[in-house]
């Protein structure tokens, strides 16, 4: 079932995929409001709302089938008529300023959707993802990163060879240490050092 | 509020004191006991309609109705003056005034054009120490204006501002900390300036009578603290409608302190900060199970859908529900709408699609209103609505009294069959958002499909016209529309016939207000006989001339002829010839004094 297969895309806190939280009819009635947002984005923390907008359009164009709001083939721009059609100035300004709180970025508190980045690091066998709404400041995504990358670690440490990565502490100053410095690529394509940018 | 037509008759001149005495003296005593006696009576006529004729018998009937008058209903506020108002009824506790006509409602009339509660606010001050209820619509209202109010009427227990402007928090704040009684504080669709006062704060400490409390319009954010603590404090309140800045956390903590609730609007609809996985979320299901008495629903403001399923344990009590700020999808709409069987007011957005209103045609047996928004309101060649949903909600809701519908396609059969199936329409408003649209099937005009509404729904007042219209159409409106009150015209129409059907035809015609349509003088002059049974007759961008309007004014000096556009001013009248930008006439008692520069007087 594909709810909110809405072409507005402006209105980013439409569920593309299932319903987020699965609340059915059998089930509590108690709602989390998490939103599972299956697209994700590449790991740009620059977050552009046009941009992520853009990939849902033609992730959409491809996958819906009937849509509710059909993508209207507007005819030649007519000229706009003052107060035509009859709708409320109190209700067209509410109705534009949804579109407008719609618009802005997507981390917006009550917006919903999720921020899924793709994370990868050297010689690590698959990537991850995270959600970066989950998380207030470099320091907590930096230690989350390393809890997730804790597997996988390998390498120069110590001359067996071979990792104890059960140890947390040791792997925490591994991952901490200068041997591993967290990386992001930015929109422009270049690999930039993480904590310059501030958070928000 | 009713909207019955009947006002206040043409006032009889009071015989003067001399006159009096001398019938008095000749029989002293019968006269006083038949005005004793009536007043007796009248007090139990409400009826606005009866009244007027109980105050045309003659002139000791038509006293003894103003002095047992209690409610006054004033339909345009420039039909008489405050000061004759007062003067002939005594002893008002409640009054009723709009203003503006109502295409000032879409940018059609120009800014600081009237309808100024002051005068009003004045006169009464003097007049009705003893006044409990005000009911303004389309009134510009300062903060003054309510100081007033709040000081001058120590009874004073209900106040409802409908689309009206002016005024800010501060003159809320008055009201709120002035008024101790006050049982009714409704904000309705109007303009409420930021003065960053804390009106909520304002109310007094202790138990309040609030009975009913809607600010959903109020633009600005409010002390939630203050909010909570006078909802705890109010045990009588009803009616709970909150703006957009209330999230649904702070309606949870609202709800479960009044669960006795019978309206409610709930805000936002959506928490104000993100919520993370595993956050504990208040049971709002459980809030809505408990508001035991809740009939009717509006607000999700800034809904996500996810929370719809709190609404649940309320929706089979549900008479009223209004979606229409929340743009919710079939599916979403139906997990609701199939809960809802006693439903009987339905607003939604048209995000719905036909799909959604199928929905309710399944469901809603009892629908008596319909209001269908658009989210778009752009002229286009499809859209999430059409004669498709139409045609449904013909077929499933037969009781059906009042539709509101916006699409951007529709065809004459489904117009033609909800007139046969909804044989109690009253109100029939279709809006086809494509000027001179024709069917969309058959590429005709939109004549047979609200023909057929005037001829077979014989119950009819209120008539709103869109889409490709030739005077056919209007030949029909005025052969079978006898019961039309008021009726809207925009793009429509061929020629002045089509004008003159309706002014020969339309008998009980009220209120007609018309725009872009090529009717002109010929037609304007053919509606004498009757311009002094409605209350107004509006028309923008027609072709009515000065000369022709003039002529209306010299005629019947009953009338009020305003003649105005946007960018006039007493130096830049124009020629007699020249067509006006909008005509805007009413009968009045009065003249008006404070019209501004670009409205000109014939």
């Amino acid at each position: 079932m594909l709810g909110g297969s809405s072409l507005n895309l402006k209105e980013t806190e439409l569920c593309l995929g299932l319903p987020g939280g699965g609340v059915g009819e059998g089930e509590t009635l108690k709602v989390t409001g998490k939103r599972g947002f299956s697209e994700t984005v590449d790991l740009k923390l620059n977050l552009q709302s046009d941009e992520a907008a853009m990939d849902l359009k033609d992730k959409m164009k491809s996958s819906s089938k009937d849509n509710c709001i059909k993508d209207a083939v507007k005819p030649p721009a007519k000229a706009q008529v003052v107060g035509w059609p009859p709708v409320r100035s109190f209700r067209k300004n509410i109705m534009a300023q949804k579109n407008n709180q719609a618009e802005e970025t997507t981390e917006k508190a009550g917006g919903g959707s999720a921020a899924f980045v793709k994370v990868s690091m050297d010689g690590a066998p698959y990537l991850r993802k995270v959600d970066l709404k989950m998380y207030k400041s470099y320091q907590e995504l930096s230690d989350a990163l390393a809890k997730m990358f804790s597997s996988f670690t390998m390498g120069n440490y110590g001359t067996q060879g071979m990792i104890d990565f059960m140890n947390e502490s040791k792997l925490m100053d591994l991952l901490n240490s200068s041997e591993y410095v967290p990386s992001y690529e930015d929109k422009d394509g270049d690999w930039m050092l993480v904590g310059d940018v501030p958070w928000e | 509020m009713s909207h019955d037509p009947a006002e206040m008759s043409e006032d009889d001149e009071r015989p003067p004191p001399a006159d009096r005495g001398r019938v008095e003296y000749a029989s002293p005593h019968a006269d006083q006991v038949l005005e004793n006696v009536l007043e007796n009576v009248l007090v139990f006529l409400t009826c606005r309609r009866d009244r007027s004729s109980v105050s045309l018998v003659c002139k000791s009937w038509c006293r003894a109705e103003a002095l047992t008058r209690s409610e006054l209903f004033i339909g345009n506020c420039y039909a008489v003056s405050p000061a004759r108002a007062t003067e002939r009824f005594e002893r008002v506790r409640s009054v009723a005034l709009k203003g503006k006509p109502r295409f000032a409602d879409f940018s059609l009339l120009p800014p600081d054009w009237g309808a100024h509660f002051a005068p009003w606010a004045s006169a009464m001050a003097g007049a009705y120490p003893g006044l409990e209820k005000v009911y303004l619509k389309r009134m510009s209202v300062t903060d003054e204006d309510l100081a007033v109010l709040a000081r001058s009427f120590p009874q004073f227990k209900e106040l409802a501002l409908v689309c009206c402007e002016g005024f800010g928090t501060s003159g809320l704040a008055v009201v709120a900390s002035h008024c101790r009684q006050l049982r009714v504080l409704d904000l309705i669709e109007s303009e409420v300036t930021d003065d960053e006062v804390d009106w909520i704060s304002c109310f007094p400490d202790g138990e309040t009578s609030l009975e009913s409390l809607i600010f959903d319009c109020v633009e600005c954010t409010i002390n939630f603290n203050a909010l909570e603590r006078l909802v705890a404090r109010s045990s009588s309140l009803k009616k709970l409608r909150l703006n957009r800045y209330v999230s649904i956390v702070q309606l949870y903590r609202l709800m479960i302190r009044a669960p006795q609730l019978t309206h409610l609007g709930t805000g936002s609809f959506s928490p104000s900060e993100i919520v993370q996985q595993g956050d504990q979320e208040p049971d709002y299901a459980s809030a809505f199970a408990a508001c035991r008495s809740l009939v009717c629903l509006s607000g999700f403001r800034e809904i996500i859908p996810d929370y719809l399923p709190a609404i649940y344990p309320v929706c089979a009590n549900l008479t009223s529900l209004n979606f229409s700020y929340a743009n919710i999808n079939a599916e979403q709409l139906r997990s609701v709408i199939s809960r809802c069987h006693k439903l009987q007011i339905f607003w939604v957005l048209d995000s719905i699609c036909d799909e959604g209103l199928q929905a309710v045609a399944a469901t809603c047996k009892d629908l008596r209103e319909l209001r269908v928004f658009p989210i778009d309101a752009a002229e286009n060649n499809e859209g999430p609505v059409s004669d498709v949903g139409f045609l449904a909600i013909a077929e499933g809701c037969r009781k059906l009294q009042s539709i509101l519908y916006f699409c951007q396609q529709m065809t004459n059969a489904a117009v033609i069959a909800m007139s046969n199936n909804c044989q109690d329409l009253v109100v029939f408003r279709l809006c086809i958002i494509p000027r001179y649209r024709a069917d969309r099937i058959t590429e005709e005009p939109m004549d047979e499909g609200f023909g057929a509404i005037v001829k077979n729904c014989k119950k009819l007042t209120r008539l709103a016209v869109s889409g490709l219209l030739t005077d056919r159409a209007f030949s029909y409106i005025g052969q079978y529309g006898k019961l039309v009150q008021t009726l809207s015209v925009a793009f429509n129409g061929d020629s002045d016939m089509g004008l003159k059907y309706v002014l020969e035809g339309c008998s009980s015609l009220q209120k007609l207000e018309i725009r872009d349509s090529p009717f002109g003088d010929s037609a304007l002059l053919s509606g004498l006989h009757h311009y002094y049974n409605m209350r107004f007759l509006w028309m923008s961008s027609c072709r009515v001339t000065r000369r022709g309007c003039r002529e209306i004014a010299q005629q019947m000096p009953g009338l009020v002829v305003e003649v105005f556009s946007w960018n006039n001013d007493a130096q830049d009248r124009g020629e007699e010839n020249d067509t006006v930008e909008t005509l805007y006439m009413y009968r009045s008692l009065a003249r008006r004094v404070d019209a501004p520069k670009y409205v000109e007087i014939l």
